[in-house]
């Protein structure tokens, strides 16, 4: 007899979920198949950490804060590109969030139905457009307008500060900035949408039996309870402009330099792996990218763990992007 | 008429409801502003799309969809290549991440709980959040440096890691939308966990998991950094995936950036193209989640 | 068949306690169902019927960490032993569950023979789907779009497509959960009337948390009751002629008194 004994850990019958021999090889399968997908995942880390290894070993952690780049010299330091894509991911992702947010709550709250389905759709459109598109929209009339228009007239104005002083080529860090934001703020907008609609009615209904007009419910009531998620959202959206490659590449400049101007020429961790890496002569030389890799890849996790939590918290897991 | 009563009402209020004309000027310029950040998002799309299309028509033409790049000088060429090399990297990458993208949100639905599931939920979410150009990364140093050959089947790998994520997570959520009383069901019927799964629960899910997977494919189709070492670019016709190969996103890329103004033509035409083929794949992405959710309803 | 049990009892229940996780939703049931009579599982919310009835076919253990101890027998045989396949247990005991399930991609014809009737010609499965459909009540309603989806069919007439799913496998005992919760009173009436008609050739169990109900189709009743810990328990079996005339126990007669649940 398996019964329970009075006072003592129940005997449970066994439970057999796959016993038939096409379960049990359903089962093995389906298992086979998720291995196969965490060994991927591993295997990508290892791989990058492989790879960077003779960088690592040679240059220690001083690769971070070293700010030459001379392939030729054999000299390899990080720091220009850390500096580039920190601040065209920072340019983006202020001026997104601004856009971003202000928009999902228009679309959440205040849009009129007929208005706000075409106006998601287009905004999402935009999140689909390839990255090279986006580049070459960049280079061929975004760069230009800054040179002739965008940076003449914040030189004017801001021209004091070294952020906006020396020449303006066009392509640059403020180029790859405005790029960046252009596609990042889809993200933005989607996700936040999705969170400030997720807020309950009667929280907004008791705002507004307080006397407070709609614009000061969405202000003070509704954006303060989303704000989680829409933090979330913005750091999702960071994460994504961090690792963005091709369109960058084609606006920044590409030149390992850190520069106090916006105007100047630069480049990021992935512009310089997507430039260089085929070029690339020495072992040294693409084991140093390949390093460039593998911090671009612990940022995102980063990023991506943290965006993600707070996604979570406010609006549960179902959500994929 | 409205403003003049609102203004005696003003007057005549108590002390501690008054600002109520400045607070509705600010939440109307508040509005504006929202209105006018929605509308700069969207019409930025439209800036972009209009400009590639005036400059793409122009480059569209029989002899461009179906020709291989000219050298440089000679007049003509197109990017018949790139589309093919597209197709098959696409259609490879595809073939691979279907059955593990699959076999592992069949996992996940099944055996969801607990800290094996849990931690591949996670590492997939990582997985979607890492650079493209880490990815291509990856597959260099798995399928390229070894065999000191760039090819088309290294990029096609680098693609199915790039769908993955996507695929799992959404396979996963339409097998657990589809009703635990018809897996039941199912069961009850004696059918084995296989049939109930393959014959029932699959079917059923079918609609969410082919948004997935057009969704998926809209996201390679637009990517170009993991090419770059990987499927490397070919001036040729060449099909098999173990070269080296063309790729229209790769194409316009080397194209754009080129000193050559017949060149830059030819980058407008294959954005055009690109983006032609990304929104069809958006679009019947979804009208696909459109029957799904009518799909569940009924 | 070797007949241990009485031959009045096809299935029984030794002792049975159903969990989930650590929480025992069941506590020590034995129970007789006998053979081709309607017997009606009663009792308030949460006392455990749903529970208790889904152990019979091993489909309690579908959910996430849903475990049994005790037994449960079929014409004297354990269908928890190590050698018996859950699928074939399933396939001799057929189960309607509370809301109609119909497969939604399949039609309504192979909803019908999902059961997979292998090995018979078109003509054999058809004539299998038609006397099922008929048993069920439901053949003169569908037979002229065998082939269209079940979900344009109403509440009671999917219902009856689930219980002429069930009975194509030609199952001895069919297990119902609350078949009438989600209908109104005429398809309630229908699949009542259906409940009798089919005891003639299976045995039936049926959960119901109406007692009207369990008076008008029953032949035997059981009471459920969940104690102070929350472990659902059997009170009292009994004719269900003698258990709403004379229960033995107080707490069944405050229950179909009305003057709880």
């Amino acid at each position: 007899m398996e019964n329970a004994q009075p006072g003592g850990a129940p005997q449970f019958r066994r439970v057999a979920r796959f016993v038939s021999p096409t379960d049990r090889g359903f089962a093995a399968i389906v298992y086979a198949g998720s291995a196969l997908f965490a060994l991927l995942i591993l295997g990508l880390f290892i791989e990058l950490l492989l790879g960077s290894w003779p960088s690592i070993a040679k240059f220690g952690p001083a690769f971070i804060w070293h700010s030459a780049w001379n392939p030729i010299a054999n000299q390899f330091g990080a720091l220009p590109m850390i500096y580039g894509t920190v601040v065209t991911s920072l340019i983006a992702i202020i001026l997104a969030a601004f856009i971003g947010i202000l928009a999902a709550v228009y679309l959440a709250d205040f849009a009129p139905r007929w208005l706000a389905a075409p106006l998601s759709f287009l905004i999402e459109l935009l999140a689909a457009v390839p990255s090279v598109v986006y580049g070459l929209w960049g280079l061929f009339v975004l760069a230009p307008f800054v040179r002739t228009s965008i940076g003449p007239a914040l030189q004017s104005v801001l021209g004091w500060t070294p952020l906006f002083s020396g020449p303006i080529y066009g392509v640059g860090l403020l180029t790859g900035g405005l790029i960046l934001a252009l596609m990042i703020v889809p993200t933005v907008t989607a996700i936040s949408r999705d969170v400030v609609a997720a807020i309950p009615r009667d929280l907004r209904e008791a705002s507004m039996a307080l006397g407070s007009t709609k614009w000061e419910t969405a202000m003070r009531v509704v954006l303060p309870a989303a704000r989680v998620g829409v933090f979330g959202a913005c750091v999702l959206a960071l994460g994504r402009a961090l690792g963005e490659t091709i369109a960058v590449t084609m606006v920044i400049g590409n030149r390992p330099e850190i520069s106090a101007s916006l105007f100047a020429p630069s480049y990021t961790l992935a512009s310089v792996i997507a430039n260089e890496f085929t070029e690339a002569t020495t072992d040294i030389y693409i084991s140093a990218l390949i390093q460039l890799g593998l911090i671009l890849f612990f940022v995102s996790v980063v990023v991506n763990a943290l965006a993600r939590v707070m996604i979570w918290s406010v609006r549960g897991s179902e959500r994929t992007l | 008429m409205a403003s003049s009563v609102s203004a005696i009402a003003e007057r005549d209020l108590p002390a501690r409801y008054k600002g109520l004309g400045r607070r509705r000027f600010n939440s109307f310029l508040g509005t504006g502003l929202a209105l006018f950040c929605a509308l700069v998002a969207a019409a930025s799309l439209l800036a972009i799309l209009g400009y590639v299309v005036r400059q793409g028509v122009g480059a569209i033409n029989w002899e461009f969809l179906t020709d291989v790049p000219h050298p440089i000088g000679v007049p003509g060429g197109g990017v018949g290549n790139g589309i093919v090399g597209s197709l098959i990297i696409i259609g490879i990458a595809t073939l691979m991440a279907l059955p593990v993208g699959l076999l592992t949100g069949i996992y996940l639905a099944l055996f969801g709980r607990g800290v094996l599931p849990e931690s591949l939920r996670f590492l997939s979410d990582v997985l979607s959040g890492v650079p493209s150009i880490a990815i291509g990364l990856f597959a260099y140093a798995l399928l390229v440096a070894p065999f000191k050959h760039f090819s088309a089947f290294s990029a096609s790998f680098a693609f199915m890691m790039l769908m993955l994520p996507l695929l799992v997570r959404t396979s996963e959520q339409a097998i657990r939308t589809v009703p635990q009383t018809v897996r039941e069901g199912a069961l009850a019927l004696g059918m084995s966990n296989f049939r109930a799964t393959i014959q029932i629960v699959l079917p059923t899910a079918l609609p969410a998991i082919v948004t997935a997977l057009l969704l998926a494919i809209a996201r390679v189709t637009g990517e170009t950094a993991p090419l770059l070492f990987t499927a490397f670019g070919s001036q040729f016709w060449e099909t098999n995936p173990g070269n080296p190969m063309a790729e229209l996103s790769l194409q316009v890329f080397t194209y754009a950036i080129s000193p050559y103004p017949s060149w830059q033509a030819q980058a407008w035409g294959g954005a055009l193209l690109l983006i032609v083929a990304v929104f069809v794949l958006s679009l019947g992405a979804r009208l696909m989640l459109a029957r799904a959710m009518r799909g569940l309803s009924e | 068949m070797t007949a241990v049990a009485a031959p009045a009892e096809i299935l029984a229940t030794d002792d049975l306690s159903a969990y989930y996780g650590e929480h025992k939703a069941v506590g020590d049931v034995s129970i007789q169902f006998r053979r081709k009579a309607v017997t009606a599982l009663i009792g308030p919310s949460g006392c455990g019927k749903t529970t208790l009835l889904r152990c019979l076919n091993r489909i309690h253990e579908v959910l996430f960490d849903a475990r049994v101890t005790g037994r449960v027998l079929l014409d004297g045989h354990d269908i928890y032993a190590t050698d018996m396949d859950p699928m074939r247990v399933r396939r001799r005991i057929g189960m309607v569950f509370q809301r109609p399930n119909p497969f939604p991609t399949l039609s309504i014809l192979d909803n019908v023979l999902a059961c997979g009737r292998h090995g018979l010609t078109r003509e054999q499965k058809l004539q299998v789907a038609e006397r099922a459909l008929r048993a069920a009540a439901l053949w003169d309603e569908v037979k002229d779009k065998l082939k269209t989806s079940p979900l344009r069919l109403s509440g009671g007439q999917q219902q009856r497509l689930c219980i002429a799913r069930a009975i194509a496998a030609e199952p001895e005992v069919l297990l119902m959960d609350e078949p009438t919760a989600s209908l109104d009173p005429i398809a309630t009436a229908v699949i009542e009337e259906l409940m009798c008609s089919l005891a003639k050739e299976f045995t039936i169990v049926a959960v119901t948390h109406n007692m009207q109900q369990a008076a008008r189709v029953s032949d035997v009743t059981a009471f459920m009751l969940a104690d102070e810990t929350r472990i659902g328990r059997l009170i009292e079996v009994d004719d269900t002629s003698k258990l709403f005339t004379k229960p033995r126990d107080p707490r069944t007669e405050d229950y179909i008194t009305g003057r709880f649940g």
